[in-house]
């Protein structure tokens, strides 16, 4: 009989589910089945609906606002505008970015579909009809959308607001239309190791708007309770408590009488962190009716309106020996904000993170110059599935190897090589300020290249291209190749704060005394699994099987502090935060153990799921025998109960990376393409659920797959937003996603508790940059050097055009 | 994306539907799929006071295969695709209807509502030219019917009288030599540029051609000298490139976020060669 035979130590560790399980998401049972709680599906007693008046201009004068008709509507409460607001100070309101902006237009509208008077109905269909009443006359003004026009001498004043101020929240402002100048690195340095080398590579490289475009479009619901003057909002938030103390700072309710609770959300990207006049004219609504009120954009409201993201003009220089050592890089990104400054980014970074441009190559000196520009384009500028603006950066230097490659006539994946930062470098200092924490990039890199056979695809290459001059076939075929560097997990308090909040973020853990556990977070999941993957954090560090793990986030009533979801933080530091925390409710179980076992805490040790006598294996308490005895024993100087709370201030960011190498056939007559191969190798550090990972990885490339082949919000001259629907706006379909093959290597983070790094982003920060250079690597024996993204089929055809491919 | 209030009605019977829009004139609309209508009513593109829905009329339904093909209008997408006999005997439908949309919206779309409701981005009003279908429309004064070679006036403007329904489109049976090719830019998009082409061969030469080119003009195109350039040939380069040449001269595309006004003439022309090698091959 085996009945009496104790569960090995390795039986015992999988039963835990812990760190590098597969374990299957916790969370999709009930989205798979429809029985997911979004804000939508939030229904009160009494609830009111409301919708905006929205800007058809580009750039007008708001003469008048008529809404006599609008109100006499059966069903129709009321209609705000910023005259309404204006009494109670939040008819404008401040921007992450230390900027502000309108919450409803006070005299101007500066950007079509922009907010300019909130109905509020009975319900959702007469709040619609009431909307087409409200009769607003605009005078034209000329519009912008052109940032290098927006900072012509006499382009027009688009912030009025802001006329004779030349100093913003970033420094001298130079132009009535300029934001800010923000500079990192050496210049002298950098121009000096241009001037002096063998080789300069130069090149303009856009990386155009597009926008997070999340399943769910963004939302709340806002209720006044007046007998007890609490306000409860419920909505699409990244980051709820952020919310409740910038929601108390706006309406004087004093912060304990604020509640915020994100339910699930579908999909954030980014577009959910950001405050928008939705939210406020809701607050606003609730307070004066006394109900409830409800706000949900439609899609063109959302593609329209909320948060964009990217629009930076990245000119670069890269030099280099003849021999292909880089020397020095200097770049300057003329950033396209829209009408407000409305970026979310760490206070002190108005470029976001930029300035890991030097991506992951040693280079010895660098500079950066990032000129922030108001044109007359929605507001936002957020990291859509990417740390702030590293997406961006990868995109700039992964061009920029290529160009270098080809003008120093180097093999790309070899020029690469040569420039990696070493192994024995880590923790290794940047030119530009960071500090990276570990990596390998030459076994990945070489991992990556065998994969897929480099060198037998660069022969077919040739040997298409030699057919193609033939006539033989109208196909290219293209390599992508881009190894990436990211920066997550902000960020260490001592340099990152949204409005003044340090980026810490936080666990708090409560032992039953059954011996399964509730834990709460200060982070939100959209989509990200964390109700799986934080208990498997904790199952690994307190020996509590994974599946008897709670884990709830989102409701600030419960909750502890943290600052959320959003550029790969939750691992990095809410992740982190669990394991601290899971650290004290271990320390405390030893001394209860060690009191059980009447032995010294000093001669137990940790056995997975227990506390063993060192020597004496056969003596010990599991974890749910000393979660019994924390609440049920009188242990002399111990308090009753098992639980614990940690806040990680992070000491560094996280450094994921990875190689990823893109094979595409393109057809020079239509522009059409086909991804033949997608390789994607990520080092994430240590893998808390690789069937997680690579979910994560696969729509993170179909993401990055969307925005360099199709996806943008592009404006005509007047204004109009081209791309407002799902029509034009790509979002790929299974039938557009292309097949990946992913991989992995795994250097974990010396920092972090266990060693992770955040891998939700990477594959959009690594995906966009190989796809766009496979399209680049298609036509380079034709003499391209750069063609902007996103890589629809006209602009590819227009490329084989102006290469002269069509005869 | 939030419509305004109407009247939704379910009739029966065809005569109700006649009596329904000479009741209520141009504030009625008949739907069908619903795919084109509602997202115009959802957008407030469209205003309309009275919804009349056809899915209850039986006589819409059904395919009929013979020496003529006869389609009710109401006939899906799907079933356009499912119909063993029709497989066989006008397989463009089929490799036409496949390249609409995706299934979801194939359960739902109808042929009918392809074609009567003008938009030039459909699919099927090209293709009904190219077969020279018949479409028979019935109103308060009986049945008459139009070629869809003449239906097609402007974009959404058509020889439909606002108190007719269409009920049927009816074809000859097509010859083998077939292909409908199709560029766009993803799934549920309109096309790029598409190119609807019937071969017929006598002694190794094209006896009988025709082409028609959809979302190339405000209209689809029927061109009727496209199709005479390859009368004759044995589709080899110098007839092809005639084909291609008329057919250009018949487009008239606009610019719009798909591409300039170049791009899709160079579009047409590669989907247009395509469409008759592979009509070619299968002669």
């Amino acid at each position: 009989m085996n009945d009496q035979t104790p569960p090995t130590r390795e039986e015992r560790t999988a039963a835990l589910k812990g760190l590098g399980c597969a374990r299957k998401r916790v969370e999709d049972a009930r989205f798979t089945q429809g029985k997911g709680n979004y804000v939508d599906d939030v229904k009160l007693p009494a609830m009111l609906f409301g919708d905006f008046v929205r800007s058809p201009y580009g750039h007008a004068r708001v003469k008048s606002i008529d809404a006599s008709a609008a109100l006499a509507l059966p069903g129709v409460i009321a209609v705000l505008t910023a005259k309404d607001l204006e009494p109670l100070g939040l008819h404008w309101m401040p921007t992450l970015a230390g900027d502000k902006q309108m919450v409803l237009a006070d005299g101007k509208v500066l950007f079509q579909g922009q907010e300019v008077a909130f109905v509020v109905a009975e319900d959702r269909y007469v709040a619609a009809d009431a909307v087409e009443l409200v009769e607003v006359e605009y005078e034209d003004l000329p519009v912008v959308t052109d940032p290098f026009k927006a900072l012509e001498p006499n382009a027009p004043v688009l912030r009025e607001d802001l006329q004779g101020q030349t100093e913003g929240a970033h420094g001298l402002r130079r132009h009535h239309n300029h934001i800010f100048l923000w500079e990192q690195g050496d210049k002298d340095g950098a121009e000096a190791a241009i001037s002096e080398a063998d080789v300069v590579a130069e090149e303009r490289v856009y990386y155009h708007r597009t926008h997070p475009c999340p399943l769910e479009t963004c939302g709340c619901v806002a209720s006044m309770d007046k007998v007890n003057g609490k306000l409860t909002l419920w909505g699409t938030f990244q980051a709820p408590h952020v919310v409740r103390t910038v929601a108390s700072l706006l309406s004087g309710i004093a912060e304990h009488n604020i509640r915020v609770i994100s339910p699930d959300i579908g999909g954030g990207f980014g577009n959910k962190v950001g405050v928008y006049p939705g939210y406020v004219c809701s607050i606003v609504a609730s307070i004066v009716t006394g109900r409830p009120v409800k706000w949900v954009e439609d899609r063109m409201d959302n593609l329209m309106t909320t948060a964009f993201a990217r629009d930076y003009w990245m000119d670069g220089r890269i030099a280099a020996t003849k021999d292909g050592k880089i020397t020095g890089l200097s770049v300057h990104v003329t950033a396209d904000h829209g009408a407000f400054d409305a970026c979310a980014d760490p206070t002190k970074f108005p470029a976001g993170f930029f300035h890991i441009c030097t991506g992951s190559y040693d280079i010895p000196v660098a500079y950066v110059g990032v000129d922030g520009v108001y044109t007359n384009k929605a507001p936002g500028g957020v990291a859509y599935r990417c740390s702030f603006r590293v997406t961006e950066a990868a995109y700039l230097i992964e061009r920029m190897i290529e160009i270098l490659a080809q003008k120093l006539g180097m093999d790309a994946a070899e020029l690469r090589a040569k420039n990696f930062i070493r192994k024995e470098q880590f923790p290794y200092h940047s030119a530009l300020g960071w500090e990276y924490d570990s990596g390998d990039y030459h076994t990945a890199w070489d991992k990556a290249l065998k994969a897929v056979d480099y060198d037998g695809l660069r022969a077919e290459q040739a040997e298409r291209v030699v057919a193609f001059r033939r006539g033989e076939t109208r196909k290219l075929l293209g390599i992508g190749l881009c190894h990436f560097t990211e920066i997550v997990g902000a960020g260490p308090v001592k340099n990152c704060d949204i409005l003044g909040m340090g980026m810490f973020d936080s666990c708090e853990i409560r032992i039953h005394p059954t011996g399964s556990a509730i834990a709460r977070l200060g982070t939100i999941s959209q989509g990200q699994g964390h109700a799986t993957t934080f208990a498997q954090i904790l199952a690994s560090e307190t020996g509590i099987p994974a599946d008897n793990i709670t884990i709830e986030e989102g409701d600030t009533d419960t909750a502890p502090y943290g600052l959320g979801t959003y550029g790969s933080r939750s691992t990095p530091v809410a992740g982190a935060a669990a394991a601290m925390a899971a650290r004290k409710i271990r320390a405390k179980a030893q001394m209860i153990a060690a009191y059980l076992l009447e032995v010294h805490e000093g001669d137990l040790e940790w056995d997975v799921d227990r506390f063993a006598v060192k020597g004496a294996p056969e003596r010990f308490k599991t974890m749910t025998e000393i979660a019994y005895a924390a609440y049920h024993d009188a242990i002399p100087n111990i308090e009753p109960g098992l639980e614990a709370v940690s806040y990680y201030d992070p000491p560094n960011m996280t450094y994921p990376f990875g190689a990823y190498i893109c094979v595409m056939e393109i057809d020079a007559d239509t522009g059409e393409h086909e991804i033949r191969q997608f390789y994607a190798l990520d080092d994430c550090g240590t893998r808390i659920n690789p069937m997680v990972i690579e979910g994560q990885v696969h729509g993170g490339l179909t993401e990055a797959y969307a925005i360099s082949m199709g996806q943008e919000i592009a404006y005509d001259e007047m204004g109009n937003v081209k791309t407002g629907t799902l029509m034009d706006f790509f979002l790929p379909t299974s039938w557009e996603t292309p097949h990946y093959t992913t991989d992995f290597t795994e250097t974990p983070s010396p920092h972090h508790p266990i060693g992770a790094k955040g891998v939700g982003e990477s594959p959009n920060v690594g995906g966009v940059p190989a796809f766009s250079n496979a399209v680049h690597d298609a036509f380079r024996a034709f003499g391209l050097t750069q063609s902007h993204m996103p890589h629809d089929q006209w602009r590819i055809w227009k490329t084989a055009q102006d290469l002269g491919l069509h005869g | 994306m939030i419509p305004a209030a109407f009247e939704y009605h379910r009739p029966s019977e065809l005569s109700a539907v006649i009596a329904l829009l000479s009741e209520h004139g141009d504030e009625a609309r008949v739907v069908a799929g619903g795919h084109s209508l509602i997202p115009m009513m959802k957008l407030r593109m469209a205003a309309l006071d009275h919804l009349i829905d056809l899915r209850d009329i039986a006589e819409l339904r059904g395919i009929e295969v013979g020496a003529t093909i006869r389609i009710g209008a109401m006939t899906t997408q799907h079933e356009l695709l499912t119909h063993a006999g029709l497989a066989e005997a006008a397989p463009i439908l089929a490799e036409a209807a496949r390249q609409i949309a995706d299934p979801q919206v194939r359960y739902l779309g109808t042929l009918g509502g392809n074609v009567a409701n003008g938009d030039p981005g459909n699919d099927m009003p090209g293709l009904m030219q190219c077969l020279d279908a018949r479409f028979t429309l019935t109103g308060p004064d009986g049945t008459r019917e139009v070629a869809a070679r003449d239906f097609y006036e402007a974009a959404y403007m058509t020889a439909r009288e606002d108190d007719e329904i269409l009920v049927a489109i009816t074809f000859p049976r097509p010859g083998a030599g077939h292909a409908y090719e199709k560029q766009k830019r993803k799934i549920g998009d309109y096309a790029t540029a598409a190119a609807a082409v019937q071969l017929e061969a006598a002694d190794s030469k094209v006896s009988a051609a025709s082409i028609a080119m959809t979302n190339l003009s405000d209209v689809p195109v029927w061109s009727a000298a496209a199709g005479a350039a390859l009368v004759g040939s044995a589709c080899g380069t110098p007839a092809v490139e005639a084909a291609v040449a008329a057919m250009l001269a018949d487009i008239d595309p606009v610019e719009d976020s798909r591409g300039p006004v170049e791009f899709k003439k160079h579009v047409a022309a590669t989907v247009l060669r395509r469409a008759i090698a592979r009509a070619w091959s299968r002669v």
